[in-house]
């Protein structure tokens, strides 16, 4: 192994322990908005890391440009859908979770 | 066990769950949902067999009919939603009726 | 195969078993869906597994994603006033029948099973099938991607007829059903930046997974399929499109695909005395002409098929009312 294997190895395991609280969140957390809050934010950020770690990897630009176009997709259909649902939720009167 | 075998083994555990569902739900999406999972097992059970080459690279025929197969099965499952849609509308109810008191 | 590879696989099948016994057994549907398109996404992780790329790409887009949009919609169409109180529709009405000769169809399904998992580990462990028949022809193919080659020439034949059903579920779908073309107010700006953002970038990705798909994973099928997802965006975004393109210029759109493909089917016959069979120097180009011909036509099928109904009904009842 090179030092870049390395970094990678070191970057996609991160990603997955942020994979694993998002889910760890999903699963444990009281009511839709807070899991939205979970999955969202720890899933974005463990799939950037993700994505770093592969394109150290990447033999070409156009593969890191195409990774980084996943990550791109990713947030953006993440944020909006957490919008509609969390929206949606709202209009439907479920009420937030107090502690 | 090979790969190949394993996938192979679960894809007919999905054909049989499929089969019992389509046979024991009396409601119609239901009995969709069924048959769309009976197809990933055949699917899968001939993608898993074509995978027997070793190192070399996997057969592209199979490949290629399950390819088409998933097209074959999403427009299945358009019509048979657009029927079941339909039959709800005339009849009021999107289940088989009870057949015990025959 | 080392170990990690193995928990691994064993731990993807498990998960799919269960992924399909929950969807198929849970009293919600809206539930069942939900975990029927996670079935779907775990499919396509086992379609890689299997090195099986092309299939994975057409599972993740097709099999999850417009499945699951078709079976949503269908659903939301079943329980119209329940869908709106809550995000879950109430339990199903006897989800299982209480059926005294329950036990018959488990104990036959059962040993069909058995009987199968027989058959499939007793078939050989080594087999190449047809794949070296593909490798030596493959460089007349016109595609250096096997499956390409195997869908657009090898068997082209079976993809002719498979858009041709494709184009027969519309028919079925329009002639038991008309589509409300309604122009409908974008159910929140989020929605509609969103499909206005993506669209450009879905016919992008289209055109790259046809471009690509001659010498890596991609092909028609999956650039169909992703032209067919930024229509059910549009769609649900509230966007339809302008009755007078409802006509004649859908149904050109409709066609062109397997019209393309009669032609040259037709031509090869004539001239070369085979159907579909391509002279070699020309054969990258007419695959290129016939996929991307079938790609619109896949793309715009899909999207009419999740309006769910015939446009141009509609319009009809309106005048006479």
């Amino acid at each position: 192994m090179n030092p870049n294997d390395y970094l990678s190895a070191a970057l996609l395991i991160t990603g997955a322990v942020f994979f694993l609280a998002g889910t760890l969140g999903l699963l444990r957390f009281p009511d839709v908005y807070t899991r939205l809050h979970a999955l969202t934010k720890a899933d974005n950020v463990g799939l950037g890391l993700m994505v770093v770690g592969l394109a150290v990897q990447a033999e070409s630009w156009s593969v890191v440009g195409k990774l980084l176009l996943i990550w791109w997709l990713v947030l953006i259909a993440g944020a909006s859908v957490a919008h509609l649902i969390a929206s949606g939720a709202l209009q439907r009167g479920i009420r937030m979770w107090k502690p | 066990m090979s790969t190949a075998f394993l996938y192979a083994l679960v894809g007919t555990g999905l054909f049989a769950l499929g089969l019992y569902a389509l046979i024991v739900h009396a409601h119609l999406l239901r009995k969709i949902l069924a048959l769309n999972i009976m197809g990933s097992g055949v699917f899968m059970v001939l993608v898993a067999l074509a995978k027997r080459t070793g190192d070399a690279p996997p057969d592209a025929v199979p490949h290629a009919m399950v390819i088409t197969g998933i097209v074959v099965a999403v427009s299945a499952t358009a019509l048979a939603l657009t029927l079941m849609l339909k039959l709800n509308a005339k009849s009021g109810h999107a289940e088989l009726p009870d057949d015990r008191r025959e | 195969m080392t170990l990690l590879t193995w928990i691994f696989d064993s731990l993807l099948g498990l998960s799919l078993l269960w992924l399909a016994w929950r969807a198929l057994a849970c009293p919600n549907l809206f539930k069942a869906i939900v975990l029927f398109v996670a079935f779907g996404l775990l499919m396509a992780l086992a379609w890689v597994r299997l090195a099986a790329p092309d299939v994975a790409l057409a599972e993740a887009a097709i099999g999850a994603g417009l499945t699951g949009a078709l079976l949503m919609a269908a659903l939301a169409k079943l329980h119209p006033t329940e869908a709106h109180n809550d995000f879950a529709v109430p339990p199903e009405k006897n989800v299982t029948k209480v059926w005294s000769w329950q036990w018959l169809p488990a104990i036959t399904i059962l040993l069909v099973t058995t009987g199968l998992g027989y058959v499939v580990l007793s078939l050989p462990p080594y087999a190449t099938g047809l794949s070296t028949e593909v490798a030596a022809n493959l460089e007349i193919s016109g595609a250096s991607n096997p499956v390409t080659a195997v869908l657009l020439n090898f068997r082209g034949y079976d993809t002719l007829l498979e858009i041709v059903v494709l184009l027969l579920a519309l028919l079925g779908v329009w002639s038991l059903n008309s589509a409300d073309l309604d122009h409908k107010a974008a159910p929140g700006i989020v929605l509609d930046t969103l499909a206005r953002l993506l669209t450009p970038i879905f016919i992008l990705v289209a055109a790259y997974l046809l471009w690509v798909g001659a010498h890596a994973p991609g092909g028609a099928f999956q650039a169909g399929a992703v032209l067919g997802a930024a229509g059910v965006l549009l769609l649900l975004a509230g966007w339809r499109p302008r009755t007078g393109l409802m006509a004649l210029p859908l149904r050109l759109v409709l066609v062109i695909g397997p019209a393309i493909f009669v032609i040259v089917a037709m031509l090869t016959l004539l001239i070369a005395g085979q159907m579909l069979e391509y002279p070699p120097t020309q054969a990258g180009a007419l695959i290129l002409i016939l996929e991307t011909a079938a790609t619109v036509s896949i793309g715009v099928t899909l999207a009419a098929l999740f309006l769910g109904g015939d446009p141009r009904k509609n319009n009809r009842n309106k005048n006479h009312t």
